[in-house]
């Protein structure tokens, strides 16, 4: 039953993005041009990174509301490293991408070790977070990055926005990695029942501080990625991504309570969204329109597959 | 080692047989006492520090600035007692203070201003409460979803512009009542109101039942779905007074609300001592906590603390009361 519903609500999302991608193209025409569609790309590599993560720990029933935080963080670090510490680049990036994964990994260590509730450690961990970017940045802003910097952001390789290559590669690793390895079961053994997990002999806590590790992991990496493309650091980068990237996790079927979810689903919710963002905006509907439609189809998308299994499990 | 633990074990024992009074209190009541004696060792520090901590002028910033987040936080601790949560209040009482201002400047009259964001709070929010009740839609989803709704519309709608020339007498932020400012009178009330509700009567009792035991609340009776969508219902009204208290402390209303509201609402109710698990947690909890948050804001002022830390500060402090909570909490089972 469980696999049945699965197909069932990626299919009927699938199938909605096709028909949203179609009355878009309809709409304008400058919205179905490969250019475009690359370009759109581009934008959702950083939440899609994120939502990959996420996926991940919301399949356990925990959730992540502080990677926008690490975000920020990881991108002040990028930058003070670099400039006022005068490490070279690639050093720097590295050094601001670990301590981003550090982040995580303490995230990981308050939810494991002390057992605190998920959202209430990176709600914590969201203010404590972003207050040590502002700390450090002191609203400042670095700039002036060295010109290769930008191919990851800005550039193509293989006439594929850079990124997006990153992103590909993610989605594949992971669906691999929840969906055939042993490890990607026991994710899914957490989220459906913990206590019997425990009793069946898999490392629940050990799972679950790799996954919080590995969220912080993504969410630095986005960081990099973030820099690279608008060519600034601030301290408010990442504001408000969680939320995006936890839409687009449960659009994709990911159940809240755990259990239940895969990459490809958060994939397509990924692309459900910035499909909406671009071809409203595109055929002249302000930002917040948008903004409002997403929200509705979120709303709308569980409310029918909830109907679905529903009915599904009913006959 | 071993003496200890037989020590401890004979302290458990003999516990229940003559539960002392400050240890009942500290048993029912723990995270809120816990709460109350930071401010207070706060307020003695920073006022050794400089006494100009304590002048009228600081209160009345920490108490009447911060007044309408605890109310928020009223109707937020509830929602998060029955095991639901909202992350849309913030976004709403946006929506709610463009809607009271629009009207007072409009001339309608000054009660019904202030009448509208409650009502219209209370539908929202009654939306919300039957997805989530009827439609089985989590919480968390359904208003992640009006999060988007709520805030699209609001820019939408005021297109980013302030509303300014409000009436003099629709801003009862600025009053008094019996020399006290008005916000700092509201918060008490709701809370004492909101506190005395859910402690004595059946329906506010039946709230906790919701959320510790659904199954055990619908096996006594108890209409699980009805509750919920009255809990948001509730929670839409003290949204609503709580944007009365926002939209009229400054002279405009901006198209904002401060960002991660939401957040901070949340926040406070679990730094209270509200579980988020649901079943248990008390409002006068979610307000101490409030005014916790905002007297440690300004008490990093008053110590020459930089205002760029501010939140690396608030952050860390949260994180050591959710952990000694834990701590404590572990110690007792």
């Amino acid at each position: 039953m469980n696999l049945r519903s699965l197909i069932r609500h990626e299919t009927l999302l699938a199938l909605l993005l096709v028909i949203v991608l179609i009355v878009l193209s309809f709409q304008s025409d400058r919205f179905f041009t490969v250019d475009n569609l690359l370009n759109q790309g581009r934008l959702m590599t950083e939440i899609g990174l994120i939502a990959i993560a996420m996926t991940f720990v919301i399949a356990t029933g925990g959730i992540d509301l502080s990677v926008g935080s690490i975000l920020g963080l990881t991108a002040i670090l990028t930058g003070v490293f670099w400039q006022n510490v005068g490490l070279p680049l690639p050093v720097a990036a590295t050094a601001a991408i670990a301590a981003g994964t550090f982040a995580g990994f303490v995230n990981g260590v308050i939810i494991t070790r002390f057992r605190v509730p998920p959202l209430i450690a990176t709600l914590a961990t969201l203010a404590l977070y972003r207050g040590l970017a502002e700390g450090i940045s002191q609203a400042r802003s670095v700039r002036g990055y060295p010109e290769w910097f930008y191919v990851l952001g800005q550039k193509d390789v293989l006439g594929v926005p850079t990124q997006l290559w990153i992103l590909l590669l993610a989605a594949v690793v992971a669906s691999i990695i929840l969906a055939y390895t042993t490890w990607g079961r026991t994710v899914y053994a957490v989220g459906s029942n913990e206590v019997a997990s425990r009793f069946s002999g898999l490392s629940v806590e050990k799972t679950k501080l790799a996954l919080y590790t590995a969220s912080g992991f993504a969410a630095a990496v986005a960081a990099v990625i973030f820099v690279s493309r608008v060519s600034t650091t601030r301290s408010d980068m990442g504001t408000g991504i969680e939320l995006d990237a936890i839409t687009a996790v449960v659009l994709g079927g990911t159940s809240i309570f755990g259990g239940r979810g895969t990459i490809i689903g958060t994939i397509i919710g990924l692309c459900l969204i910035q499909a909406l963002k671009n071809g409203l905006s595109l055929a002249g509907i302000k930002g917040d329109g948008t903004i409002m439609l997403i929200g509705a189809v979120l709303i709308l998308a569980i409310l029918a597959s909830n109907l679905f299994e529903r009915s599904g499990t009913r006959t | 080692m071993m003496t200890t633990t037989v020590e401890a074990t004979a302290r458990s024992r003999a516990a229940p047989q003559r539960p002392g009074f400050f240890k009942r209190l500290f048993a029912e009541y723990g995270q809120e006492i816990v709460v109350l004696a930071a401010i207070v060792v706060l307020f003695a520090v920073v006022t050794m520090v400089n006494p100009r901590f304590i002048s009228a002028n600081n209160l009345t910033t920490i108490f009447s600035g911060n007044a309408y987040i605890a109310v928020a936080a009223i109707g937020m601790a509830m929602v998060i007692v029955t095991g639901n949560i909202d992350v849309s209040v913030g976004a709403l009482i946006g929506v709610l203070a463009t809607i009271s201002g629009s009207l007072a400047v409009a001339g309608y009259p000054i009660w019904f201003a202030w009448l509208a964001p409650v009502l219209v709070g209370m539908a929202v929010n009654a939306i919300i409460g039957i997805l989530v009740a009827y439609a089985r839609i989590p919480s968390i989803v359904v208003t992640l979803g009006a999060l988007s709704i709520l805030r699209g519309g609001l820019i939408s709608v005021t297109g980013g512009t302030w509303i300014t020339d409000l009436p003099p007498d629709y801003l009862i932020a600025q009053k008094q009542i019996l020399g006290l400012p008005v916000p700092l009178v509201f918060m008490v009330v709701l809370t004492l109101l909101a506190a005395f509700w859910m402690r004595y009567t059946a329906f506010g009792r039946s709230l906790y039942a919701v959320g510790g035991n659904a199954e055990a609340a619908l096996a006594t009776g108890i209409p699980i779905a009805r509750r919920t969508v009255a809990v948001f219902v509730i929670h839409g009204a003290f949204a609503g007074l709580a944007t009365i208290l926002f939209a009229t402390q400054l002279q405009v209303i901006q198209s904002t609300v401060p960002p991660n509201l939401e957040l901070t609402v949340i926040t406070a109710a679990v730094i209270g001592g509200v579980s988020i698990l649901g079943g248990s947690g008390t409002v006068i909890g979610s307000t101490l906590a409030t005014i916790l948050f905002a007297t440690i804001g300004s008490a990093l002022i008053f110590v020459n603390v930089s205002a760029y830390w501010l939140r690396a500060v608030i952050g860390l402090l949260i994180l050591a009361t959710v952990l000694a909570d834990m701590l404590r909490r572990r110690g007792r089972s």
